[in-house]
């Protein structure tokens, strides 16, 4: 059986050999058969699927859209965005992309409306805070007693590609202030956008000048690795050709005898994918085929890290206490739980004191209205009463008035009755009397009236019905 | 068994969700060379492997650790010139790197020496289960820190390889009560051991008694039926799952045979090859353990088990009603936490506590 020679003499990592103080190295006398470890590896990844967020940093009308369509090769939307959207709002869409056997869950977020206020303060502020509630969502979810991260969606932004307008002179106040927000929190790839506005020699110039205003001004871009071998030459290379000036286009146009992307002026074909003409070759190669894995690595491992450390502290949490290590988060905990508890039972007592003290100032003022409304009531009373005694004495007055006119009447009838018991009287009046029932009946009424008052309603009623078929 | 072949895994692919439409791209954008930078990746940090070997002694525990990773991890104790026998169960850790092509392999290997070789062997598998969840412990520890390291070291054990001693006739008792407690914590492979004292015949007679055994006391060894994924996985390990307990004989010395050198056994009635088919099943063992189903282990480790675990652990000390963000740890109690039913979604303990010590 041949034999297996190879052996290292160090392991794998200084973790290791400090906690393992027995970790060996063997030889092995045959092939056992673990070199198919990173195959295993890659087909569960294959059956997971991938998963990469890219957020587009920059003005309206820049380009975003274009480069992305154009890197990816697809159509992802149509319209173009309002130049008038009074803030900053950050739109995330998701694709489905499949290359051969590789399924990529692509996540654009792009910022609408930045840079088209006139007061720009607030820009950057919307996309820090979306960045932050991707961290924050995926800590609370590993954060979770029952938790499934291998299922989770992850939805942190892996790399930004922050777009620079072709000015040719330097940064915008804007850019620096949003990068520098950013560059602790996400990978950073700043992109010159629309670079066919510039020509070869000034682009060298504004390039140089560019770099050099992020390094004093301390903005961490992303740098691609140069740790492994096999890449490191060329991500070296391209380290010191950031910011890549880009050309974004789907369109079509026929260059010597193939169909090209590129973008058609009077005076030449500015095409996409020559790497004389602009940097998107680079760009592509760089962002996808060469460091996607390592951009999403450096977002979880150092990004997400630093934002939960963070968070953590925030919320109180330390790993060494004044006592050992271990025990502090339970006694955080604990201090926590008590304090809390405490702050809790204060804040009850204090709110049982205001309501019992409100309970006790309705209820005076409850009392004084009550007592001021029977106060009211007996006035009321008494008034009414009043009213009502002096309208007896009223009514009194009137009845006695009527009686006395009804006596008066009684006898001025007593001597109307005497010129009509004489014969030959007034015939004249009777008939007056009868043509005239008006006058008669308005006599009766009040006949019926002083008949009320005296009490012997029924004799007024037959009067009147006697008066009637008159 | 192609090495090459899908491994299955408790994670579901991803459904789209509804705002997610598939896009067809036109022409070659790059996006699989991912895979080649996930290996690079890979290759780069190295892996681990974290295997026990749980068995009588005597069965050829470490001469099978020895054969499947084609080296001395141990030197296996010849019979009879042992020590006195243990009279408590320890456990035996060693760590080794190892590299092939390019691939490095941190091996740790746990042995369990005294396993079931007392007069009562009540609770035997205590210090095994509590050693289990002490690494689990460790892992837990290490990923609730807030300033964490960038890689985790894993030292949880992955698979353990159960041997059931070559009696014919069906599980013993003790082997019954081990792995029902040991299924629900960690990956279980049962291997009958020394197999060259049996018939094929007999062989087959006691792989379907033991198969029988298993299912009447509903333990679920490796590869569990519920994590079958796809059609694909389910075809592959049930035609795996057919031929548990793999009958395997293991041996470290080489021989001569038909002019080939060949790790075996030799008898006087003949040289029994350890990588024959025909002979044993060792191969079959290999392959499943390390050729194709290693990041399987892992992966099943860590999504099912290690987050079973976590559950019951964050559980336990716990009084206040849990608000998003609240974890509440408490020191570990001196007895092991019981654990859930080996499903996906776990179960809580309560069902459990009448069971375990």
């Amino acid at each position: 059986m041949a034999t297996n020679t190879a052996y290292m003499s160090s392991p794998v990592s200084d973790n290791e050999q400090k906690k393992k103080g027995n970790t060996r190295s063997l030889t092995m006398s045959g092939h056992v058969g673990f070199e198919s470890l990173p195959d295993q590896l890659v087909n569960r990844s294959i059956q997971q699927g991938f998963c990469f967020n890219i957020l587009c940093v920059g003005e309206s009308g820049i380009g975003k859209s274009t480069l992305i369509d154009t890197l990816f090769n697809t159509n992802f939307e149509d319209h173009e965005s309002s130049h008038f959207y009074p803030h900053v709002r950050l739109k995330a869409q998701t694709y489905d992309l499949q290359e051969s056997d590789v399924r990529l869950k692509l996540t654009i977020v792009n910022t609408v409306g930045f840079g088209d206020q006139i007061n720009k303060e607030e820009s950057y502020q919307p996309i820090v805070d979306y960045i932050d509630a991707q961290f924050e969502a995926y800590l609370q979810e590993e954060l979770k007693i029952q938790r499934s991260l291998f299922n989770y969606h992850d939805s942190r932004i892996h790399v930004c590609l922050y777009f620079i307008s072709p000015t040719g002179h330097s940064l915008k106040t804007l850019d620096l202030l949003t990068m520098k927000s950013l560059d602790s929190k996400v990978n950073i790839i700043p992109v010159i956008a629309k670079a066919d506005a510039i020509s070869k020699t000034e682009l060298q110039k504004f390039k140089i000048k560019l770099m050099s205003e992020l390094v004093s001004n301390g903005v961490q871009i992303y740098q691609f690795p140069t740790d492994d071998e096999t890449i490191a030459k060329i991500n070296a290379s391209m380290n010191g050709q950031l910011p890549f000036a880009v050309v974004g286009s789907m369109d079509e146009v026929k260059v010597g005898n193939k169909m090209v992307k590129a973008r058609q002026y009077p005076w030449g074909v500015v095409q996409v994918e020559n790497e004389n003409h602009c940097d998107f070759v680079k760009l592509r190669e760089m962002l996808i085929c060469t460091n996607m894995e390592d951009l999403r690595d450096q977002t979880h491992t150092r990004h997400y890290e630093l934002y939960r450390r963070c968070r953590l502290e925030e919320m109180g949490f330390a790993d060494t206490g004044p006592e050992s290590k271990p025990r502090s988060l339970q006694e955080t905990y604990e201090a926590k739980r008590h304090e809390f508890y405490g702050e809790r039972q204060r804040k009850e007592e204090e709110m049982k004191q205001v309501f019992v003290q409100r309970v006790k100032e309705k209820e005076a003022v409850l009392k004084e209205a009550e007592r001021e409304l029977q106060a009211k009531f007996e006035h009321l009373k008494r008034v009414h009463q009043e009213e009502k005694m002096k309208l007896e004495e009223k009514r009194r007055l009137l009845e006695e008035e009527i009686i006395a006119f009804s006596k008066k009447k009684a006898t001025s009838e007593i001597y109307q009755n005497q010129p009509y018991a004489a014969p030959g009287g007034n015939p004249r009046r009777d008939k007056d009397r009868k043509k005239e029932p008006g006058y008669r009946f308005e006599f009766l009424c009040f006949d019926v009236r002083a008949r009320a008052a005296s009490g012997g309603q029924k004799d007024a009623e037959e009067r009147v019905e006697h008066g009637r078929p008159l | 068994m192609d090495p090459l072949r899908r491994s299955p895994s408790p994670c579901s692919p991803q459904a789209s969700s509804p705002e997610s439409p598939p896009c067809e791209m036109l022409g070659y954008v790059g996006i699989e060379a991912v895979l080649d930078q996930l290996k690079i990746k890979a290759m780069k940090m190295g892996f681990e492997f974290n295997i026990m070997v749980v068995g009588q002694s005597g069965l050829g525990k470490s001469t099978m650790v020895n054969t499947l990773f084609k080296s001395k991890m141990w030197k296996s104790t010849p019979p009879g010139l042992g020590g006195p026998t243990p009279q408590t169960l320890q456990l035996h850790s060693v760590t080794h790197v190892i590299e092939e092509n390019g691939v490095k392999l941190k091996l740790t290997v746990t042995d369990t020496p005294g396993f079931g070789d007392q007069i009562n062997n009540d609770k035997c598998w205590d210090p095994i289960l509590g050693y289990i969840n002490e690494k689990y412990e460790q892992y837990l520890q290490e990923e609730l820190l807030i300033t964490r390291q960038r890689h985790i070291p894993d030292s949880r054990v992955h698979c353990c390889v159960y041997f059931v001693p070559p009696t014919g006739h069906c599980l013993r008792p003790l082997d019954i009560e081990f792995l029902q407690r040991l299924c629900r914590t960690v990956n279980v492979v049962p291997v009958i051991a020394r197999a060259d004292s049996l018939t094929i015949e007999e062989r087959e007679a006691f792989r379907r008694r033991i198969q029988h055994n298993l299912k009447t006391h509903s333990i679920e060894v490796y590869p569990q039926k519920c994590f079958d994924e796809d059609v694909n996985d389910r075809i592959l390990n049930s035609r795996i799952r057919d031929r548990i307990p793999f009958a395997v004989v293991g041996a470290d010395r080489e021989h001569m045979v038909n002019g080939r050198c060949v790790l075996g056994r030799k008898t006087k009635w003949g040289i029994i090859e350890v990588e024959n088919m025909a002979h044993c099943e060792f191969p079959l063992l290999r392959d499943l353990l390390i050729r194709s189903h290693l990041q399987d282990l892992k992966d099943i480790t860590h999504n099912v088990h290690y987050e079973n675990y976590r559950v019951i652990r964050l559980n336990q000390s716990h009084v206040l009603p849990r608000g998003p963000g609240w974890v509440n740890l408490a020191p570990a109690p001196p007895c092991q936490p019981s654990s859930p039913g080996l499903t996906k979604v776990c179960r809580w303990a309560q069902d459990n506590s009448d069971e375990d010590s």
